[in-house]
């Protein structure tokens, strides 16, 4: 009896609920602004209010629970920021390895907790500075690396034992780990001990950032050596930073981020299980990177979304039994792509705006940009500036107090249970096309992105976005008052000497050795972590390792598809 | 021979950033003009190749990677060059002021920084091509 009366004042007070939504909704319209779209970063439609009516469906324990346990919709770490903060990573290099090493030691000495290495294109794409392709390109976009000497200097007078450093690499990602570890045991720091991540996912630079050097199926290869190589001898280490942010600033939308990025993983995964590897063995080690665009609640509905799906697929499709293999942890940084080179300086806002928003959806580590950054590299004031605001944030604002603050916010549930199932339906898609990998190889995922990138480009020139002081509250006659950094055009000479000298003080006979090892061990579809340790080891230029990969490997040309 | 405006974009340099070349090029179409796209990691020779072989109008340049001082006044060079200065060379990227400033007196006719309008650059290059025509005519 009992549970039938529950039953009817269950349909009486959803009955009540609706009388009452319907004459608040005829209020409402009454003095609605018609004329304006009501919609996200991503272009979705957004209700006026949303009501229990909204999140009936949710049942607490299983889909939202608590920090620290499955599925983790609240967090991973039962405390967390009330245990650690978030770790403040600015991602910086620029010009020659000495240049960089002092912006470190500055980083370093205001507060900040990690380093975040950004590499010259040349690096990225494993040429030498010397390479008639890196023309123009050394020291620009991060800093110069050929050869081991120039890593020695980026971390002199850091304890590489105490620090845990990020690594924006992809394409040369297992050259500069191999670097990274010499320099290490060099200071007397063992593998074993060095924390930090290897962003080397490249699934995302076919699909968004378009930086490779050699085709999928090698260089897929190339990221499993890595991380079966990272979870035997570096237990610290988070092997693979599988990455978003970049399929964002491409253009995507905020469930396209998700659901494309959570693919690159999933097939990361598999391929893991495909070479041998125990899932709990990896996948403790895996980490994410997310966007942190301008839409603060569909931010925020994102990284709980993802975390929540990633639990679920860990735990029922890959049957990972370690709670560990469940946590979906990343780093965030704020959107680029949502700064302007008008009025620079509204950029700190946006980035404030945008950092809140992952530090409410629980990232664990995060990186601001400088306002400055649609003109040129941050200065020294603008980098300043840019960790100042993750410090305001963390210090002033009482975000820290109270885990997961938006839980049960009728509107970021449905948020985050639409974002699940959007995501879900792309899964679908992409599994119907074959896989990601297919995917990319006929461009369905870039087509996607390229047409959000231009939907969200046409409501700019029609004005139905304001974007502020780019097509609304424009100042006439603008100068732009703030500093702007420079990158001395000498950076390609001090490199061509570095590069010399590193030359004259190897063992030739050894350089040619380590790389035909390297080329058997390609051939031969060896782990080929350990021989390029033993090639950078030598003094061995970035050039010629990427070359040695090449002869077996090719190189990847993309068709010019619009 | 078509009135249609003729255009070749092109990546320049190693940076494989085309989020703007893409919107540019839909841009474009939408506005009714031909768009011949190179691709990624185009060099000067390449790009200049291209255009002399399309015999396009415009040269659009994208290059966030911060080598525009030097690959911009490359691409300036070879037109000169090869007789084809009369193309009209712009561009996009990440720049300064100061710098954009420098590669106009270089010969770049144009060039757009984030958070331009499209419908700018469209009517900028209608615009400009008008002009170039027009000036054909008189020779």
């Amino acid at each position: 009896m009992a549970e039938i009366r529950n039953q009817a004042e269950i349909s009486e007070q959803a009955e009540a609920l609706k009388k009452a939504y319907a004459e608040w909704k005829t209020a409402a319209d009454a003095t609605t602004n018609k004329n304006k779209k009501y919609v996200t970063v991503s272009s979705e439609q957004v209700d006026p209010l949303y009501t229990p009516a909204d999140t009936k469906s949710i049942d607490f324990l299983r889909d939202i629970g608590f920090p620290g346990e499955y599925p983790y919709t609240r967090g991973v770490h039962p405390s967390m920021y009330r245990g650690k903060p978030w770790t403040m990573r600015q991602f910086s290099g620029m010009g020659t390895p000495e240049q960089t090493n002092e912006r470190y030691h500055f980083l370093l000495s205001q507060g900040q907790h990690g380093l975040s290495v950004a590499f010259d294109l040349p690096t990225l794409m494993g040429y030498d500075s010397d390479h008639e392709r890196s023309l123009g390109e050394v020291g620009k976009c991060g800093v110069a690396v050929d050869t081991l000497l120039d890593m020695e200097k980026i971390f002199k007078g850091i304890d590489l034992g105490k620090i845990s450093t990020s690594m924006t690499i992809n394409a040369p990602a297992s050259v500069l780990l191999a670097m990274y570890i010499v320099v290490a045991e060099k200071q007397g720091v063992p593998a074993e001990k060095l924390r930090g991540t290897l962003q080397n996912d490249i699934l995302k630079e076919y699909i968004a950032q378009k930086e490779w050097i050699y085709p999928p199926e090698p260089s897929v290869k190339l990221i499993v050596d890595t991380i079966e190589f990272g979870t035997k001898k570096m237990p610290l280490w988070n092997t693979i930073s599988i990455s978003g942010y970049h399929i964002r600033e491409a253009g995507a939308t905020a469930v396209q981020e998700l659901a494309f990025t959570l693919a690159d993983g999933f097939t990361y995964i598999e391929k893991s299980i495909e070479r041998g590897l125990d899932v709990d063995e990896f996948a403790p080690r895996l980490s994410f990177f997310f966007n942190a665009h301008m839409d603060f609640f569909e931010e925020i509905a994102k990284y709980r979304a993802a975390r929540r799906i990633y639990a679920k697929r860990m735990r029922y499709k890959y049957d990972a039994k370690s709670e560990r293999s469940w946590m979906l942890r990343f780093h965030t940084q704020t959107a680029g792509c949502s700064l302007n080179a008008q009025q620079p300086e509204l950029n700190l806002i946006r980035t404030a705006y945008e950092a809140m928003s992952a530090v409410l959806g629980g990232t664990q580590s995060l990186h601001t940009n400088s306002m400055d950054e649609t003109l040129a590299l941050p200065s020294d004031k603008a980098a300043l500036l840019a960790l100042r605001t993750q410090q305001v944030l963390a210090e002033e604002t009482g975000v820290i107090n109270t885990i997961d603050p938006l839980a049960g916010s009728y509107y970021v549930e449905a948020m985050t249970n639409r974002m699940e199932a959007e995501c879900e339906a792309y899964f679908a898609e992409i599994d119907r096309r074959g896989g990601v990998m297919r995917c990319i190889e006929e461009g369905f995922l870039q087509r996607e992105i390229a047409k959000a990138a231009y939907t969200y480009q046409r409501e700019i020139d029609s004005k139905e976005r304001i974007i502020v002081g780019v097509n609304g509250y424009v100042l006439e006659n603008e100068q732009i008052d703030i500093p702007i950094l420079k990158i001395d055009e000498s950076v390609a000479e001090l490199q061509r000497q570095s590069i010399k000298k590193a030359k004259s003080i190897r063992d030739q006979d050894k350089v040619t050795r380590t790389l035909n090892d390297l080329r058997q061990a390609c051939r031969d579809n060896k782990n080929t972590m350990p021989f390029i340790i033993d090639c950078v080891r030598q003094y061995t230029t970035m050039g010629e390792i990427c070359d040695a990969m090449k002869d077996v490997y090719g190189e990847y040309i993309e068709p010019p598809n619009l | 021979m078509s009135d249609k405006i003729r255009i070749l974009l092109a990546k320049a340099g190693l940076d494989g950033h085309d989020r703007g070349i893409k919107v540019i090029a839909a841009a474009f179409r939408d506005a009714g003009f031909e768009v011949i796209y190179t691709g990624l990691r185009q060099t000067p020779e390449m790009i200049v190749d291209a255009a002399l072989q399309e015999d396009v109008d415009a040269v659009g340049v994208s290059i966030l990677s911060g080598a525009h001082m030097t690959l911009f006044p490359a691409i300036r060079k070879l037109m000169e060059e090869r007789n084809c200065a009369d193309m009209i060379l712009f561009g996009g990227g990440i720049m300064s002021e100061d710098e954009i400033t420098e590669l106009g007196r270089k010969g770049v006719s144009k060039l757009y920084g984030p958070g331009t309008s499209t419908i700018e650059i469209v009517e900028y290059i209608k615009g400009a091509v008008a002009k170039k025509r027009a000036g054909e005519k008189l020779v």
